[in-house]
This record gives structure tokens, sequence and C-alpha cells, in this order.
């Protein structure tokens, strides 16, 4: 099953790699894997999406744990959460394909942000599920460059990660 | 008034913080990168450093140490070529989580990434297998680093702490203050164990019928030996121990049934096979312990109590975990049990201990007595005699390391010091130069084959340079014997690459460095050149034991077996 972690760390040169490390070492899943400094400058807050059976996952979180750089680890599949990813898509738009491309980014809820004759540059934010659908809804044929943040996940409600 | 405080270089405070942290010692080898630190070195004497002849062999050599002390061992290398050779060691340690602190020099902090002379990136090398690494950017930082590597080296489950040091911060200077504690928010090692699943343990330890208790390495490293025998004692169960947990129970305590896993006493494998409780005190389900983890235990509920979050459930579901230092879960669990009003099944242990006996009756050990070419075991056995089963006894890796497990009981904690989890052929003898200095009184050995010897075998020059008497017991069988027995086992006796062809003469080598060298050949001089070689206290002595080249090790469990699917000797295998 799909999990989104969701990591604070010291905010060290090196803490990156051990957490990245962590993963191929271990032959553990990652699809997507973020991370920047918060509120806080010597913390940074990382967001781990992976996948396994609750063992792995459970050895995921164990070893996350370990890491002397890790301060909290907390698997936001266990609280009410929203996850978000924001995706930047150029496409091709010529002619009659421009006003299909437009009405796809109005129905996804995207934004057109840049135009030249031949392209639009859209953004979209949603759940990972959600750009992949408007991916998909495109088709191949039109698309030129995607570029995706990977996901970022807040639980919901009074509750906040904190160290 | 605040206190002023020294200025002090880099260098000066590297030698001032080990001082003030307790070091006596300090294996190390110089180079560019270190060089203002050797200075500081050449003008303190608080701290002895030991100069090896490789990298390798100064990490063994600390990690002996610590394996005997309790204390951390200390490195010190140059950048560079110095820093790779210490990987291996430094591997070996983390495997059987032993705290090491490794200096690695490097190169000033303005060349890093600049594929400076002797640069490699130490911290990148090295993260995989350290508990944690340190680069010290500012000579600012450099006493407060040394202290957390210190601490996180040897608290909670221990291991290897790498700090990479600059040359350039080694000539800087700052304010010298070497705190006396460190507290950091993102490492808090877990003590206590949860009170709820520790009485949860109690009840079904005490329900057990034909109960087990199975301890490892983190026993001996938790310091909670006694309390293990305290526990084993009060419910008269059944234990044994893995290879890294030998001596944390009295291996000839009638309660003891040997070693488990791989090469494991018979008994102790089909204990563990028939068992209805599973206790598993600070061990990690190694797979040269479990054999198919499919087969493992189809029985038992188990009790898991490690310090690591992390070993638990790896391998193998656990009934009850807990999550605490096996000191403190093992004194819980002994009150609990001392004040519960249900007693161990004395009727249902009985006929367990009965079953156990009909197993040991077996004599899965026994080997032929009648040669005159020396079996291996026999040497291992006449050295426990000798010794009186109290020497310090390290080792390589292969069968001679099987050997020395199987017949040196240890009594004592902290005395078997060998290679579990990497395996590192080459560990022995500097491990044993490391244990002679912690103990210059005690009896220290080293049980290795020739194969493993040569392979560290230039800190021969170190055992002399700072009068290390040890006394090498090497099984020469001219194969690298383990190798040797997998291929006929598995690959119909072709044995490709593992004849030790052209082994020097070991007794004119052992002279040339300086020390005793003595070859044995007959079964009836193995005692008398025993007895010899442990009369010359103040020599280090290499005994070449010419040993019988096709002994095997059993019983052996094959890979992808169970624990009841052991083999025995040939003659001796049962149907
Ligand atoms: C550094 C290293 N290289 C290779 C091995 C694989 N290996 C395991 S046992 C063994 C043979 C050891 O031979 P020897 O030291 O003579 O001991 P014996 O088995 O004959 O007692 C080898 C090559 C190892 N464990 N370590």
């Amino acid at each position: 099953m799909r999990h989104i972690l969701s990591l604070l760390l010291e905010n060290e040169a090196g803490a990156l790699s051990r957490v990245a490390g962590l993963f191929s070492a271990r032959a553990f899943n990652i699809e997507s894997l973020t991370v920047a400094p918060t509120e806080d400058p010597t913390i940074s807050r990382m967001t781990v999406v992976t996948s396994g059976s609750d063992a792995i996952i459970e050895q995921i979180t164990k070893q996350l744990n370990k890491l002397v750089d890790v301060v909290k680890v907390v698997d936001l599949n266990e609280y009410r959460h929203i996850e978000r990813e924001l995706m930047l898509i150029k496409l091709t738009a010529q002619k009659e394909e421009r006003d299909e491309a437009k009405r796809m980014v109005e129905i996804f809820r995207g934004r057109i942000i840049d135009v030249t004759e031949n392209t639009y540059t859209i953004e979209m934010t949603g759940t990972g599920e959600k750009l992949d659908a408007f991916i998909e809804a495109l088709g191949d044929s039109m698309i030129l460059e995607v570029v995706r943040s990977g996901v970022s996940g807040i639980s919901r409600g009074d509750k906040a990660i904190q160290s | 008034m605040a206190k002023k405080r020294e200025i002090l270089r880099g260098a000066e405070i590297f030698c001032r913080a080990l001082k003030d942290e307790g070091v006596k010692h300090l294996f190390g080898y110089p180079g560019g990168a270190v060089l203002h630190i050797y200075d500081e070195l050449y003008k303190q004497d608080a701290v002895q450093h030991i100069l090896v002849r490789h990298e390798q062999g100064a990490t063994h050599a600390a990690d002996g140490y610590a394996r005997a002390t309790g204390k951390p061992g200390v490195v010190l290398v140059t950048s560079g070529p110095g820093a790779t050779n210490a990987v291996t060691g430094i591997a070996t340690a983390f495997m059987d989580s032993i705290p090491l602190v490794v200096f690695t020099g490097q190169v000033p902090t303005h060349m890093i990434g600049n594929d400076a002379f002797q640069e490699v990136d130490a911290i990148g090398i090295t993260r995989p297998c350290v508990k944690h690494n340190f680069l010290v950017k500012d000579v600012k930082d450099l006493a407060k680093t040394i202290k957390k590597a210190f601490y996180v080296a040897t608290s909670g489950r221990p291991g290897p702490v790498v700090v990479d040091i600059p040359k350039d911060i080694t000539a800087d200077s700052c304010e010298y203050d070497y705190p006396k504690e460190v507290e950091m928010r993102s490492y808090r090692p877990v003590v206590k164990g949860h009170p709820g699943q520790v009485k949860k343990a109690a009840k079904l330890i005490l329900s057990a019928k034909k109960p087990m208790i199975y301890s490892g390495g983190g026993v001996i490293l938790g310091e909670a030996s006694k309390e293990l025998i305290e526990f084993s004692r009060l419910l008269g169960y059944p234990i044994t121990n893995t290879l890294m947990g030998l001596g944390a129970f009295p291996a000839t305590d009638k309660q003891f049934i040997g070693m488990l896993g791989m090469h494991g006493t018979y008994e102790a494998n089909m204990g563990m096979h028939h068992c209805d409780v599973l206790i598993a005190i600070g061990a990690r389900f190694d797979d040269r312990v479990t054999g198919d983890l499919e087969k493992f235990c189809p029985y038992a509920k188990i009790v898991h109590i490690d310090v690591d979050p992390s070993s638990i459930a790896k391998n193998v579901p656990v009934d009850i975990p807990i999550v605490g230092d096996v000191k403190h879960v093992l004194t819980d669990l002994i009150d609990l049990i001392k004040n519960d009003k249900d007693k161990p099944d004395a009727k249902s242990l009985k006929s367990w201990w009965q079953q156990i006996h009909d197993w040991k009756a077996i004599d899965c050990l026994k080997f032929d007595r009648t040669t005159d070419v020396i079996k291996p075991q026999y040497v291992v056995e006449k050295l426990w005699e000798l010794t009186k089963g109290d020497a310090y006894v390290t080792s390589d890796v292969g069968q001679h390391q099987m050997w020395a497990a199987q017949f040196y009981p240890f009594d004592k904690p902290r005395r078997w010091i060998n290679s579990g989890g990497l395996g590192t052929m080459g560990f022995g003898l500097p491990a044993a130069m490391g244990v002679k200095l912690a103990f210059p009184d005690e009896t220290v050995a080293c049980i290795t084959g020739e194969a493993s010897l040569v392979m560290c075998i230039q800190e021969l020059s170190t055992c002399l340079q700072y009068n290390t008497p040890v006394k090498i017991v090497s099984l020469n069988n001219r194969y690298m014997g383990m190798v040797r027995q997998w291929q006929e086992f598995f690959y119909s006796s072709r044995y490709s690459h593992s004849y030790m062809e052209a082994l020097p003469d070991f007794v004119k080598m052992a002279e040339s460095y300086g020390h005793v060298g003595m070859r044995i050949e007959k079964t009836s001089d193995v005692e008398g050149a025993l007895k010899e070689a442990l009369a010359m206290t103040d020599r280090t002595v290499l005994m070449d034991f010419v040993t019988d080249q096709t002994e095997n090790v059993y019983p052996m469990i094959a890979s992808g077996k169970g624990h009841h699917e052991m083999h025995l000797q040939p003659e001796r295998e049962l149907a």
C-alpha cells in the first residue's frame, strides 16, 4: 500500500543523503521525496511517498527513526491528512488544440501561466492521483514536458507535527 | 564573571578532548592531513598512541579493545587511503554494534570537492556502515562534535561513529570547552521497557511448557549478563546463545545447551524448533541463526527484547515486542516473575528437559580422538583446559572460528571476541592485540586459520613494539577450510581456489618479526606445545598446528533448511 511519511530532520548537510541512502541500501521503494526548510531554520521537513506491506512500512519507519539526524517520523496514513503536489506541464497547443487544452485546464482547475504561439505552460496542484488523471486525459501526443514537485502532506485539524 | 577559557588550536583541542573523555589508547597511522594532530600527540602523554601497520589493523585493534572492555575504541587515520583502509574495520564494528570513534583526516575545507591529493568523501563512503558520522566545518564545533561522537557511539544500540576533520580545522584556534553532556533532540535512546508489554511477557513466559531462552550479543553489549543469569536460574529454562552472545550465560552451566544456528548444537537447534515460547533477548534473528524463516520456530510464541526497535519484527514476526535496554527489562521481568503467584510449570518442564537430554545424548560435537594427525577441535579443547576456560579468545572467520565457539565454553561475557556479523578475515590478530593492551595481565589467545592470519599479519610488528604478548593458535589445514567445506558439500568437491598454495614458513615468519614460532604436527605434541607457549607470558607465540585437512564443522544447517534439518557428521547422521 502507498504511504506518505512525513519527517522532521536536522537541517544538516548530509541528512538528505542519509535518508536517500537508507532507502537504496535496504531496497525500500521511493515514489517521491521532497525536502525544504521549515519555519525553524534548523529543521527540514521531508515528505516521502513509499509503498510496501505493513511489515515493510513498519521497518521503514523504524529505520528512519534510527537515523541520528531524524527528529520525527509520522506516517500520514494514520491521520486524516491533505496531500498536494505541484505540477508544471508544457503542452503543444496549436490552432484547434488550443481550445481543447484550455477546457481541460479549467476542468482540472489548473492555470495557464505561459503562452507561446505553439505551446501552453500550465500550473496545477492536487493529489498525485489528480495530476496523473490530467496527464492521462491529455494523452502523450500533446505533452512536451512534465515537472512534478513530489508530494507534500500535512495532517488535518488542530494537530501539528512539531519537533 | 564568566571563567576565561584557554584558546587552543584544533589539534590541541583534539588531544585535550580525548584526555577529558578518558581515552587511554588511540590506534592510528599518520599522514599529511593529520600531521598537526600528530605533532600535538607528540607533546602529550595522557593518551597512548599505538602505531599499527595498516589502518584495518587500527580499527580491529580498537574494536577488540572495545569488545573486551565495554569502552569505546578510538582510531585516528589520515585522509584518502587512510580512511578507505579503515572501512573494513568500521563495517565490522557496525555489524556487531561495537562502539568505535574513528577520526579521519580530511583535506583542507577550501579544497574539499576538488579531487585534492588524498581526498575521498569519507562521510559518503562510510555512511552506510556507521551509526553516524560528522564532518567538522568549524573549529568551534570540534570539541562538541567529539563529545557527541562518543555519546552516540556508546549509547542505545552502540556502533561506530566517524568524525572527519579537515586539516585547516586542526590549525584554527578557538576557546576550548569540552561539554560534560550533550543533548540531541533527534537522538534519545529508549531505556525502560513498556510496563504493559513487560507484564504480558512475564505471563507468557510463566505459561510456557517448552520454553527456550535465546540470547545474543545485546546482553553482552548491555552489560546484562548478571540479570540474564538470574532470570534463567529463576525460571530453570534451557538457554542457548548466539555466536555473538557466548559467555553472557556460563557455558559450563547445566542449563546451557550450546550455541544455536548454522553450526549450533543438535539440542539447541531442536529445542528452538520444538519450543512453545521463545524468549529472545538482545538477539537479532540473523539468517545464520534462524535458517529458513518459513521453518523457524513453528510452534512458538515469541517475546523479543531489544534496545533497537528496528531489530524487532525485522525478520520474524513477534508476539510480544519489548523495546528497551535489556538490563532494565530483565530486571523488571525478574521482579514480576518473583512476585507472580504463578510459577513455572514444573511437570512440563521436567519432560521438556528429558527431551533435551535425549537430544544431547546424541553428542553432536563428538570427534575422532584416536588420530595421530591433529584434529582442530582437540587443539581448542586443550587450550580451554590449559587456560582454565578463562582466557580472552579472539578469532578470525572460517571453520576454526566455529570450532573455537563450540569447543571453548565461555563462562564470562566479553571473553569471546569475533567478527560475527561481517565475518571479517584478518580480525583476530589485531583484535587480540587490542585486548592485550586493555588487559596486559590476562591470557589472550587468537584462534585462527592460516588464510585469515595472513590478512593482517603485519600487526605482528605492532605486537612487538607495544609488547602485547598474545598466543596465536593457527589451525593450519592448508585450505580456506570453510570454503573447502562448502565446495565439498555443494559443489561436488571441486575445490576451486580454496587451496592455500605457497604458504610461508610460519615459524620463520614469527621469528623474523621478533616473536616465537612453533610448528606442531602430531596430536601427542599439542598439549606440550600449548603449555610451553602459555608459559612464555612475555612473548608473542605463533603456534602453527598442522591439522587434519578434511575435517568439517558439524552439525550444519545448510541454507534453506530449518533447525530440525541439521546434518550431523556423516557416520552419525540420523535417518
Ligand atoms: C575478508 C574476507 N574474505 C573472504 C571471506 C570468505 N571466507 C570465509 S571463511 C574463508 C576461509 C578461511 O580460511 P582459514 O582462515 O584458513 O580458516 P579455516 O576455515 O580453514 O579454519 C573465506 C575465504 C571472508 N570471510 N572474509
